[in-house]
């Protein structure tokens, strides 16, 4: 159920053997006629990952431990600009407030999804609805949701405090009270992402063998046994795979506190990226936005190495 | 819906299990009314409410009186046909350089077999470890000044045009659709005397369909949602897609017009959406596991 219905079999590439077309003339210079012709196709999109994907990522490295300003040339600075990063207070405050970012996010957006995704493998009626209403949040432009909610947490007219009021609660800072101010972007980023979660726990639901609920309830186990014993081991692979996806994403959060809370109140909700576009637009400071990308770089490309170990193995067992 | 799920239908058919059914799915109709579509529906009315009803508390429900000129000022103070244009713009460029670049460097690693064809393609993989995110500052360092030809692309769609081009994702997505078709149905082609590409022009685009209409809402929706990289690289406010001035332009400007300018930017991407809904559902579900 999850390969894409349109593909061949793999088989049906290896059932016809192949017969090398017969070696007309010069073979060398075929050869070399068949390069040219492949790096051709290949030469656009060449270029630009070199110019925008590889470039950069030795740039990172290289501009980290120099002095850059724009127009002039470079100076070697050794290691002065980790030492500076480190040493500004807003520093640990991004990576505590990310890395607690990414924790809240994983908590909430993640046992939410995947309950969602439960009940609703359940239901037989209105199925196209649910799928498309869940999904509405994603096509959303982030910009406008996070306006949305920045809206939403209001103090003063802002519907999260009405509705606080009218089920007669105490009404909340959300967005603007220091402590708050971090939950608030979680709830957000959650409802923006949840759909696509979703549905792809509702595809790997969906491929779990009848039979084994039912060999299942045959034993005599509840509601809650087959969960545990049936339904979580058999979409572990996918539950894992998700999981590091969102680390990955959560990571990088940027939008949410740059659009909802400015990074604020007192530093309560800058993230590393955000910390990175300060060094780089309001301090000028190319050095520390590059010693800082590299550190973010290492983490995540460590989480990203597990996720692509992980979807390779997954195929070899498929 | 013919493979049983966690509940069995003997369950569900006995009286119990059809009220505890009926009681779930209402629960659920109504959270998803709550949590989904009120939001779209506070948007959408809230624009039309007067500036004054708009900030009463407790807010009204429904509009007293329904207003059009939120929509209408929206459009004009705001210029959001010119945003809009340029985001149609970027998207679109993104869209086909995409199309012809990922396409064409996704056949030649499938099928041309060209030398060191393996590292190319770790290289590209290698990519996809690397955040994009992360790497944003020195890219916009490259992009203020390309290496070799030290010309500027800020505020130029070439800006996000080129860049989107590098997309490992979408490459790797294509390439092992190519893999997978046959390979002698490629050989009749070249038998029948036709070039490479002529044989990607006519056999191999045409087959992979299915492929090209999920890299091209991906490269749609990713350029439309897109706001730190156009963010940086467009500081010319007449250049900015329509999510970059809707955040320049939110400070200073009365609130029902920016939520009806929120909802001027959301219609596009919806609408593609509602469109679309079966194939980028059946493409989520199926394609995002088996990246």
């Amino acid at each position: 159920m999850t390969k894409t219905a349109a593909r061949p079999p793999a088989e049906a590439i290896a059932v016809h053997p192949v017969q090398a077309p017969p070696p007309a003339g010069g073979r060398g210079r075929r050869r070399l006629a068949d390069q040219v012709r492949a790096y051709g196709f290949l030469l656009g999109g060449l270029i630009c990952f070199a110019l925008f994907s590889w470039y950069p990522a030795i740039r990172a490295v290289v501009i980290a431990f120099q002095k850059y300003t724009p127009g002039s040339s470079p100076e070697w600075v050794g290691t002065a600009n980790f030492t500076r990063v480190l040493h500004d207070p807003e520093f640990t405050a991004a990576w505590r407030n990310t890395l607690t970012f990414t924790l809240l996010a994983l908590l909430i957006g993640f046992a939410i999804p995947f309950l969602l995704a439960l009940v609703l493998n359940e239901l037989r009626h209105a199925k196209a609805f649910f799928r498309v209403v869940v999904y509405l949040p994603v096509m959303i432009p982030p910009v406008v949701s996070a306006l949305l909610w920045k809206w939403f947490y209001d103090p003063g007219a802002g519907l999260a405090n009405e509705a606080l009021r009218f089920s007669h609660l105490p009404t909340s800072n959300w967005s603007n009270g220091a402590d708050t101010a971090l939950i608030s972007l979680v709830i957000v980023a959650t409802w923006a992402n949840m759909g696509g979660t979703v549905l792809i726990y509702l595809a790997a639901l969906q491929s779990i063998p009848g039979e084994l609920y039912e060999a299942a309830e045959l034993d005599g186990a509840g509601l809650l046994q087959r969960i545990r014993h049936v339904t979580i081991p058999q979409t572990r692979f996918v539950i894992l795979m998700l999981m590091l996806l969102q680390i990955i994403a959560t990571m990088q959060v940027f939008t949410e506190p740059f659009v909802i809370t400015g990074g604020g109140p007192e530093n309560a909700t800058v993230t590393v990226l955000y910390l990175i576009y300060k060094y780089a637009f309001l301090y000028n400071d190319f050095g520390g936005a590059c010693a800082l990308s590299v550190m973010l770089l290492v983490l995540l490309g460590a989480f990203s190495a597990l996720y692509l170990r992980l979807t390779r193995s997954g195929e070899d067992d498929a | 819906m013919s493979t049983r799920t966690l509940v069995s239908p003997a369950t569900l058919a006995r009286p119990r299990g059809r009220a505890v059914y009926w009681t779930v799915f209402t629960g659920v109709v109504v959270l998803f009314a709550i949590a989904f579509l009120f939001p779209v529906y506070w948007m959408v009315t809230g624009a039309m409410k007067s500036p004054d009803e708009v900030a009463k508390t407790p807010p009204t429900l429904v509009p007293e009186q329904w207003h059009l000129s939120g929509y209408s000022d929206a459009w004009d103070l705001m210029q959001l046909p010119r945003h809009l244009w340029n985001t149609v713009v970027q998207a679109t460029g993104a869209w086909l350089f995409q199309l012809v670049f990922c396409t064409a460097a996704a056949y030649a690693l499938s099928r041309l077999k060209p030398a060191f064809g393996k590292v190319i393609l770790g290289g590209i993989l290698a990519t996809l470890m690397v955040p994009a995110q992360a790497l944003v500052v020195p890219k916009y360092l490259t992009v203020a000044d390309l290496p070799l030809i030290h010309t500027s692309l800020l505020n130029d769609p070439l800006a996000i045009w080129l860049p989107a081009v590098a997309n490992a994702f979408n490459l790797y997505l294509l390439k092992r659709f190519f893999d997978q078709i046959p390979r002698d149905v490629l050989e009749a082609a070249e038998i029948d005397g036709a070039g490479k590409l002529r044989t990607l022009w006519s056999i191999v685009l045409p087959m992979s369909r299915p492929v090209l209409g999920v890299v091209s809402i991906f490269a749609l929706v990713a350029v439309w949602q897109d706001f730190l990289w156009p963010l940086m690289v467009f500081s010319d406010t007449g250049k900015q897609p329509i999510s970059v001035a809707l955040v320049q332009l939110s400070q200073n400007i009365q609130l029902t017009v920016l939520i009806a300018a929120m909802v001027i930017a959301s219609i596009p991407m919806v609408a593609l959406f509602l469109v679309f809904q079966r194939h980028i559902i059946a493409g989520i579900s199926a394609g995002s596991t088996k990246g």
